[in-house]
């Protein structure tokens, strides 16, 4: 590829595809998924609300990331496709840049190294990974032959590698463990080998007691342990999981109301407004509530899992696939770690928890999903 | 790039993506599924138990503790008050860390080892969430500067409790008593749902008697708490009871008057109603200031009261045990006439002495000389000659002068309303055959006649006896308390001493007030001159024994050894309303210490109830055959 793609696409959707259209339209916009979104950035700033309790500097600022991330998505939204796959390498090596900057200048923060102090602003460079991986894997990937041979099974494992232990060792298994994920649903969607998949299986469940004994820290074991009891530590480790499912259960069918949940309003609920957040919503808004979040994360998995399939070139595809994935595996990770069936990872509640780092990534991610959504008619009329 | 694209099969690529893309999706919703099942399992499955949970985690139970009933006097002068004092608690379950929370109370204020090691064993002990007080007594500033840092002192509480204040001190500290907190030995006693939230209880006088009825019902309320146990709302509540108010039949200005006219003495006063039985003065002296028990005292102010020699703690009306001496005389003189030992004429000559026959040993009479010849028992009281008693007391023998003795009261405990009454002596064979193993005496009968020897009494049974003496009879529990609440407290009364003819009680009335009017009487110089008629008997009770050659010569003996002053009176005489016993410890004798103070409070309940008078005068007027002068008593008796 060379400049003249991007150069072309930017002429051809300000004249021939959208010449009809008055020029605010003439933005690349998948509209479903922007419904979808905006309706689930209001469930999350009521929510919001509520969960800290009314206080109006949290919603701003939420509703400020909510402003940056709609625009960083509607920004790269605009960005060709096959451009993207083009310079998915650049944002890979940054990106991996960053995060071995980061263990030698890095910020800490609750026993762990994570941040990047830029001075106006505190930057979390493994967040780049979680676009810039499934970037760099759909990018290789899209260009092999597919299904993926060893070679290139091998190098795909060492992209996805690298930068999850550089992060898991900050250590940041929450994040680690959706850049991994994210990577490696780019080979599981790009045709990865039975005997890869049982292969991996066996690895995982041999490394787990090396896990288990090297590598993890104390506080990561806790975490684990008190999952399997939660009782065995109730005012320690435990408090966290037993308030939260106390929340979810006392919740209901129809939960208490909106800013009436005892647990999160009167201070039981630990992290309430960031991780916890779906244990408000759960008992304000009871199990209904909790079918009507699950059904908007379902419409725009949906969503996305219908424009990877309609997208036009297999790069296109993975990448649209794996980030639909990962958005599921937030949505999983965070909800079964709060109602107690997942250890306690610091992973958010998708548009809903508070935070601005994971807001404009996953915004990133929609721009992508858009880009490709669009990229299918501009195709569609090429070919 | 264009190396690989040309090996490259969109159209199988694109299937095999589709193929991989759906399995994905059917994994998303299988898990999707799993946490469907999950939630609804927590949500609809359990709801139920979750929500107890949430409930148990916000709404605490907190106990009211009702306010301790108040005491007045019979005019409704506050006797026992309530006041606020702040109390600093820890709900250790709110606290982050209860080491740590110390350490920076600490550096508020200073704690004593003493209130710390209280403070683990109380929390060892308590219910979960409930408040466990670490100070009591907070000062202002002490409070001030815990509301300043309270940011930083998460599960600290400082609450409000009413304790207890005694305006008049010392005064009635004996009556009253005190209440402290409760130990732990009333703990593992108490009923623990009654005394939730309270941290006092009675420990002495009325405030133990009365705890039940003083105590009240606890209250309860349901609050809504935060995670850090800071309460947002009351959400239920049920108001404490308020302690049950007594009301005495005690005079506070009585009391003073009694505690005036002992002035530096050790003693006890003792002033019933002969109507009722209530009690007008209950007085101890020295005495101590029961509010300082209230907060806890200071171990060198408590050393300081029990290692005084005047033991103000000791309540003398009520335990002390002293030979009630020349006072059981009138007693003695029914029981020497109704058993019939001899007649009211029976006269003897007393030579200074007794002696039993064929025996060497002289019983000595208090006046060396003796009181001379044709001594009547009119003559015996008046003038209190031991001799007679010791004839006569012997002639009739123990078993006698035992059954007469009890139905005074003497050796019995009175019932009265306070707790720890002692119980007295009244000796008999079978006290002395259990209590010293021995047989009885001749010579121990002799000592009794005269109130000495084995026999003791209290101050309080003293004044319970010459009731019974003013009402010929009639037997009322002393009682101290007229009204719980709204309700009157019935009169305790024992069936009457009946069968005892009227012409011995007259004789032997006639003689007590002759002990103060007649020109012989031994009170008569001590009382003076009295606007109404009164009947008394002086007494004096060894306190260590004279050997027989020796003569009793006070200048010899340290204050401590001389002898106690006794004294009873009875008035007004016609229809008796106020009987007193006064004991002066080392007072020598019962005329010149004991006797005053007992006329200045019988004075004093005529000058506020002058009313008790008037219809005694009535009574005059209608010719009671006590109001005639003693001489013609005297010879009335000749002629009987």
């Amino acid at each position: 590829m060379s400049q003249g793609d991007f150069k072309r696409s930017l002429k051809e959707h300000g004249s021939s595809v959208y010449g009809e259209h008055k020029s605010w339209l003439a933005l690349r916009v998948d509209f479903p998924l922007l419904l979808l979104l905006l309706l689930l950035m209001g469930i999350g700033i009521s929510v919001l609300y509520s969960a800290s309790g009314q206080d109006l500097n949290y919603v701003k600022r939420q509703g400020v990331f909510m402003g940056i991330g709609m625009v960083a998505m509607l920004v790269v939204a605009q960005f060709e496709p096959r451009l993207m796959q083009r310079w998915a390498f650049v944002v890979y090596i940054g990106g991996v840049g960053l995060l071995i900057a980061v263990v030698f200048v890095g910020a800490g923060a609750k026993g762990a190294q994570r941040w990047l102090d830029l001075g106006f602003f505190r930057f979390q460079p493994s967040e780049v990974l979680k676009v810039g991986v499934p970037l760099m894997l759909s990018s290789y990937l899209g260009l092999r032959v597919l299904p993926p041979r060893f070679k290139h099974v091998s190098v795909a494992l060492l992209l996805i590698l690298t930068p999850a232990i550089l992060v898991g060792i900050q250590p940041d298994l929450g994040t680690a463990l959706l850049i991994f994920a994210a990577g490696f649903f780019v080979l599981f969607l790009a045709g990865l080998g039975k005997t890869y998949l049982l292969g991996a299986l066996f690895f995982a469940l041999s490394v787990t007691p090396v896990f288990w004994f090297y590598l993890l820290r104390d506080y990561q074991k806790t975490r684990i342990l008190t999952l399997l009891d939660p009782q065995s530590d109730k005012l320690g480790a435990g408090w966290n999981i037993i308030q939260s499912t106390t929340a979810i259960g006392a919740g209901g069918s129809s939960g208490k109301g909106w800013m009436q949940g005892t647990q999160s309003q009167l201070d039981f609920l630990p992290e309430s407004h960031t991780d916890f957040i779906i244990a408000v919503l759960s008992e304000e808004f009871g199990f209904t509530g909790v079918v009507c979040l699950l059904l908007v994360y379902v419409l725009i998995i949906l969503r996305g899992v219908i424009i990877s399939i309609n997208a036009q070139s297999m790069f296109s595809r993975l990448l649209a696939g794996s980030i639909t994935l990962t958005f599921f595996v937030y949505i999983f990770v965070n909800m079964g770690m709060v109602s107690g069936i997942l250890p306690v990872v610091g992973v958010p509640l998708p548009m809903v928890s508070y935070g601005g780092t994971s807001i404009v990534t996953l915004m990133l991610g929609f721009g992508m999903l858009m880009a490709v959504s669009k990229e299918r008619k501009r195709m569609g009329e090429q070919l | 790039m264009s190396d690989f694209s040309t090996l490259k099969n969109p159209q199988l690529e694109s299937r095999l993506y589709t193929a991989r893309a759906s399995f994905s999706l059917l994994v998303v919703i299988l898990m999707l599924g799993v946490l469907l099942w999950r939630y609804h399992d927590l949500q609809i499955n359990r709801h139920q138990n979750f929500a107890t949970l949430a409930d148990n985690n916000r709404i605490l139970v907190r106990a009211l503790p009702p306010a301790r009933g108040l005491i007045y006097d019979r005019n409704g002068v506050l006797l026992a008050d309530n006041r606020p004092s702040f109390t600093l608690s820890i709900v250790v379950e709110r606290s982050e860390n209860l080491d740590q929370l110390l350490s920076d109370l600490g550096e508020l204020l200073v704690f004593k080892d003493t209130e710390l090691a209280r403070f683990e064993k109380l929390v060892k002990r308590r219910r979960p969430y409930e408040s466990v007080p670490l100070r009591f007594n907070l000062s202002e500033v002490e409070q001030a500067l815990i509301a300043v840092n309270e940011h930083r002192l998460s599960g600290v509480e400082i609450s409000a409790q009413l304790i207890r204040e005694y305006p008049l001190g010392q005064e009635l500290a004996h009556v009253l008593g005190y209440t402290g907190r409760i130990n732990e030995r009333e703990l593992r006693r108490f009923d623990p749902g009654r005394y939730k939230g309270s941290h006092m209880t009675g420990k002495t006088g009325l405030e133990k008697f009365y705890e039940d009825q003083l105590l009240g019902e606890v209250g309860y309320e349901n609050v809504e708490t935060n995670a850090r146990g800071r309460v947002m709302r009351v959400l239920e509540r049920t108001d404490p009871v308020p302690g049950a108010d007594l009301q005495l039949y005690l005079d506070s200005r009585l009391q003073k008057i009694a505690i005036d006219a002992l002035g530096e003495e050790r003693g006890a006063v003792v002033a019933l109603d002969t109507v009722t039985g209530g009690v007008l003065a209950l007085a101890s002296m020295p005495s101590y200031d029961p509010n300082l028990f209230v907060t806890g005292i200071s171990t060198k102010a408590y050393t300081a009261l029990t290692s005084s020699p005047a033991q103000p703690l000791f309540d003398r009306a009520l335990r002390g045990q002293y030979p009630p001496g020349s006072t059981v005389k009138p007693v003695f003189g029914l029981a020497v006439l109704d058993s019939g030992a001899v007649t009211m004429g029976y006269r003897i000559y007393d030579p200074g002495f007794y002696q039993l026959e064929n025996k060497e040993h002289k019983y000595r009479d208090w006046k060396r000389g003796g009181h001379g010849s044709k001594i009547s028992l009119y003559d015996a009281i008046v003038q209190s000659c031991d001799v007679y008693f010791y004839d006569t007391g012997f002639r009739a023998g123990i078993d006698v002068l035992h059954d007469y003795g009890t139905r005074f009261g003497y050796g019995v405990k009175t019932g009265i309303d306070l707790p720890a009454e002692a119980q007295g002596i009244m000796p008999s064979r079978d006290w002395k055959k259990g209590v010293r193993g021995r047989a009885w005496y001749p010579g121990d009968t002799i000592n009794v006649s005269i109130g000495q020897g084995f026999m003791l009494a209290t101050p309080l049974q003293m004044a319970a006896a010459v009731s019974r003496l003013a009402t010929r009879g009639e037997v009322h529990n002393p009682k101290l308390v007229s009204r719980v609440g709204n309700k009157a407290t019935p009169a305790v009364s024992q069936p009457a001493i009946t069968e005892i003819p009227d012409r011995y009680w007259d004789l032997v009335l006639d003689s007590m007030v002759g002990v103060v009017r007649d020109l012989r009487g031994t009170a008569r110089r001590a009382v003076g001159k009295l606007e109404y008629t009164m009947a008394g008997k002086t007494g004096t009770a060894q306190v260590v024994g004279i050997k027989q050659d020796e003569k009793y010569d006070a200048s010899k003996l340290a204050k401590l050894q001389l002898d106690h002053a006794l004294f009873i009176a009875f008035a007004p005489v016609e229809k008796p309303r106020i009987a007193v016993a006064v004991i002066v410890e080392n007072g020598e004798h019962g005329s010149s210490t004991a006797a005053p103070v007992a006329r200045d409070v019988i004075n004093a309940y005529f000058k506020y109830y002058p009313e008790l008078l008037e219809t005694s005068e009535t009574a005059v007027e209608e010719g009671n055959a006590l109001g005639v002068p003693p001489r013609l008593t005297e010879n009335d008796h000749e002629s009987g």
